[in-house]
């Protein structure tokens, strides 16, 4: 392999080899001008719709919208779900790693498929499989709703779909960086007589500490946009709470444009900051994260 | 065919890799590059096949200027230190790959193809490999792969980087030997580039000793065993066991 | 867990602690939150019997949401693996004003919520939108119409595409090329023959994941779409008009139905990618 003096993560090549291994200009200036106006088109108008469509009846009702009630409430939700959604599945993200990482055992490649399952299930469907299990019509949903716990179409509806569609991400970002990071230095500890416990967080933790918080950052970008399976769990109730992209499919069809743009406006700024976060992180620390390199 | 380097000059930002080399490599001969990393060896020899353009002076390849020549043009061998076969082709497609590549009335016919591909194999014995892939092959193995691809396209001349550098010492030894049979017998001017001193003076009709982008000496073997023309050269000889 | 000297046979084979634990966490919290509810998708939808799921099936209605959602996705799958690597490449290999920034922003359609991008694509696309009105104009239809399905799901996949490309690219050794140049190869060959080969186990990874994406996408498509049955209309979208129907076993059939779509697909290319692997393995 070609020494690539500790520029891993650097996808800028080095240029100074000679004409051999690039195009006449031309060609590069051609595929230049494609891609930034594909990107352009495909990627950044949108977002600018976004935001002109949310300000297109003036600052006053954009700000309305967001101060509205059903507003505050939906971003209310849409936070607790997300917190709950994040925080059970970082535990599960690194008991999952921890096993995986240090461990020898058959059928890792299954439980590793697994994890990745929620990844290739619509969320639609994610929403309907729980409809199924804890709705009413199931025995277990009955029996819930005997003993007066309400799940479906009510909040811990809502935070159960949103676990099951965002499980994977903290573990898929842990697993391949544990990997990559070896267990000597775990089991170093372990010969000095450090507890599991102890392992992990005075050896383990430090080094995963920026992999950790990318995970995190996108379990929780995706738990707040969730939509398809909350859509489904929630039953469209009227008057029930609703998190935030349901709150901008209500208001969008009932044809409040600018207030469901606002909204939507919120959730854009979200995606900013996970994507500047992201960007940081991998200009930081891009050696210790292993999302940095795809996202398969 | 005969190599003359002008004058030529290379530089990386502030640093002089190449400071105004001249030399002259004679047809048919087998040179030995010599140096520690950043003498420039190794651009020199890039430089030569065209992979790095010089900022000043000539190339002449023969008669021919080949300083403005693109790689493709000046139809040097090169094997790389990593040998650089194609995973995704067998033995045989990365051997003919430089034939099937050619322009259409250049190119021979498939059958022909095929034959010289053989023929080449069988030239570094390797006849029974065809059909593998080179992550089925050993160091030595591929590196006859890489020499053969060279010589495919009848190169001007043969440019070998490092070329035992990725292997443990006992096959270096036996492919040192076996390289300069296959020199002898089919005679193309050849370059090489290496670090270690007992490769180069066991090896070279001539040895070209570099270090910082100039060039300290150009002997034989013995001349430079006996008669070193600087402290550096004496130096760097001096080890009795090859630095690799 | 503590160093107790317990007379467990696990303690002696392995050197660090906390398998059960975290083995069992794990397993556990799989077994409720996927597993279970898996299964019970499928015990639901065996109670139809065959017959009965058969016809819900081969309904037109189904039958064509579910031409949409698979065959729009394999075209948008398609798309992205084009424009993805042509994106990959100019990223990858060339240096330019703005180059960070277009970097960066690929993963917009991942981080962005699906539902903010499905009324965004509808607002830019709609006849009298910025990119709609235009295109309009020439004769092309998007919002309302599978043109707009396939627009949306292009969009959502793109990142899979570029983001599985550009490492590999980027890691790709420039001596292929230059040995390919010094046999005489010209710039196009090298790129067809060298480079392409190379890096397709991985543009095939990235067009499986965008197509995966695709398939079951939901909150970006519905608002474009314009959800006209036997027109635009989605599978994930009829099975949620079922639920709101109380039509639990349409929507579980339907469900099942692409589940069990996408495992085989999603099989073949796994597939189509081990054997590219054994070509290649260095």
């Amino acid at each position: 392999m070609e020494p690539t003096d500790g520029q891993r993560m650097s996808i800028i090549v080095d240029r100074s080899a000679g004409s051999a291994t690039t195009e006449r200009a031309p060609v590069r200036w051609l595929l230049i001008a494609i891609t930034i106006a594909f990107l352009s088109l495909f990627l950044l108008l949108p977002l600018l719709e976004v935001f002109v469509q949310a300000f297109s009846e003036g600052v006053k009702v954009y700000f309305a919208a967001l101060s509205d009630k059903e507003a505050l409430s939906a971003i209310r939700l849409t936070l607790i779900t997300a917190a709950f959604a994040v925080f059970f599945n970082t535990i599960f993200g690194i008991c999952a790693a921890w096993a995986i990482t240090n461990f020898q055992f058959r059928g890792k490649n299954l439980l590793i498929t697994l994890i990745d399952l929620p990844f290739s299930v619509s969320p639609v469907i994610a929403g309907l499989v729980f409809l199924l299990l804890l709705g009413s019509r199931s025995p277990l949903g009955s029996w819930l709703s005997e003993h007066g716990l309400k799940i479906m179409f009510a909040t811990p509806g809502l935070v159960i779909a949103t676990i099951f569609v965002t499980l994977p991400f903290v573990a898929r970002e842990l697993i391949p960086l544990m990997q990559a990071q070896g267990t000597s230095e775990e089991q170093a500890a372990a010969t000095l007589g450090a507890s599991g416990w102890r392992t992990f967080w005075h050896v383990t933790l430090p080094n995963i500490r920026w992999g950790l918080l990318y995970g995190i950052l996108l379990c929780n970008a995706r738990a707040m946009g969730e939509f398809g399976a909350v859509s489904v769990v929630s039953g469209h109730i009227r008057g029930m709470s609703n998190t935030m992209p349901l709150q901008v499919e209500i208001l969008y069809n009932d044809y409040h444009f600018a207030a469901a743009f606002a909204i939507a406006s919120l959730l854009a700024f979200l995606s900013f900051l996970t994507l500047g976060a992201r960007s940081l992180l991998e200009r930081k620390h891009g050696d210790e994260l292993a999302g940095t390199r795809g996202m398969a | 065919m005969k190599i003359a380097i002008e004058k030529l000059s290379k530089r990386f930002g502030n640093v002089d890799a190449l400071a105004a080399i001249d030399l002259v490599v004679e047809s048919g001969e087998l040179v030995a590059l010599l140096g520690p990393s950043g003498s420039g060896k190794t651009t020199l020899l890039r430089t030569i096949a065209g992979l790095e353009t010089s900022d000043d002076g000539r190339i002449l390849l023969g008669d021919i200027d080949a300083t403005r020549l693109s790689v493709q043009e000046r139809r040097v061998g090169f094997v790389f230190q990593q040998y650089a076969l194609f995973k995704q082709m067998n033995v045989i497609d990365n051997v003919t790959f430089g034939l099937r590549v050619r322009k259409l009335r250049d190119r021979p016919d498939k059958a022909e193809i095929g034959r010289r591909g053989q023929k080449l194999l069988d030239l570094v014995q390797l006849s029974d490999l065809a059909a593998r892939y080179p992550n089925q092959l050993s160091g030595g193995q591929r590196q006859r792969v890489a020499l053969a691809r060279a010589l495919a396209i009848e190169p001007r001349v043969l440019l070998l980087d490092e070329p035992f550098g990725a292997l443990d010492a006992k096959i270096r030894k036996e492919l040192r030997i076996w390289l300069r049979e296959l020199h002898d017998s089919i005679g193309y001017t050849t370059l090489f580039v290496t670090h270690d001193q007992e490769e180069a003076l066991d090896l070279a009709d001539r040895v070209v000793v570099m270090n910082r982008g100039r060039i300290e000496q150009v002997d034989t073997p013995e001349g430079i065993r006996q008669r070193p023309a600087s402290a550096f050269v004496a130096d760097f000889v001096d080890s009795s066991h090859s630095i690799g | 867990m503590t160093t107790a000297s317990s007379a467990g046979w696990h303690r002696s084979r392995r050197a660090l602690p906390g398998l059960p634990l975290t083995l069992g966490i794990t397993l556990t919290y799989l077994s409720l939150l996927v597993l279970i509810p898996l299964a019970g998708l499928f015990f639901r939808a065996s109670g139809l019997g065959l017959s009965g799921l058969w016809a819900t099936l081969t309904s037109q209605r189904v039958l064509h949401a579910l031409q949409l959602s698979f065959g729009g996705a394999l075209v948008a799958a398609a798309l992205d693996a084009v424009f993805g690597a042509i994106v990959a490449w100019t990223l990858v290999r060339y240096e330019f004003p703005g180059r960070r920034i277009l970097h960066s922003m690929i993963d917009l359609p991942f981080a962005l919520p699906t539902a903010v991008a499905g009324i965004a694509l509808t607002a830019l696309y709609a006849p009298n939108g910025w990119l709609g009105a235009p295109l309009a104009k020439l004769g092309i239809n998007v919002a309302y119409t599978p043109i707009g399905v396939i627009l949306a799901m292009t969009f959502i996949s793109l990142p899979f595409a570029v983001r599985t490309l550009e490492p590999v690219l980027a890691d790709l050794s420039k001596q292929y090329e230059e040995a390919a140049a010094t046999l005489g190869a010209s710039r196009l060959q090298t790129v067809a023959r060298v480079v392409f080969p190379a890096v397709l186990p991985a543009l095939l990874t990235g067009t499986a994941l965008a197509f995966a994406r695709a398939v079951g996408e939901y909150g970006s498509i519905i608002f474009i779409a314009g959800n006209l049955p036997n027109v635009s209309e989605i599978a994930p979208l009829l099975i949620m008009i079922r639920l709101e129907e109380f039509d639990y076993a349409g929507a579980t059939a339907i469900a099942c139905a692409m589940l069990v779509l996408s495992f085989f697909i999603l099989l073949a290319i796994n597939a189509l990618q081990a054997w590219n692997r054994r070509m290649a393995s260095a």
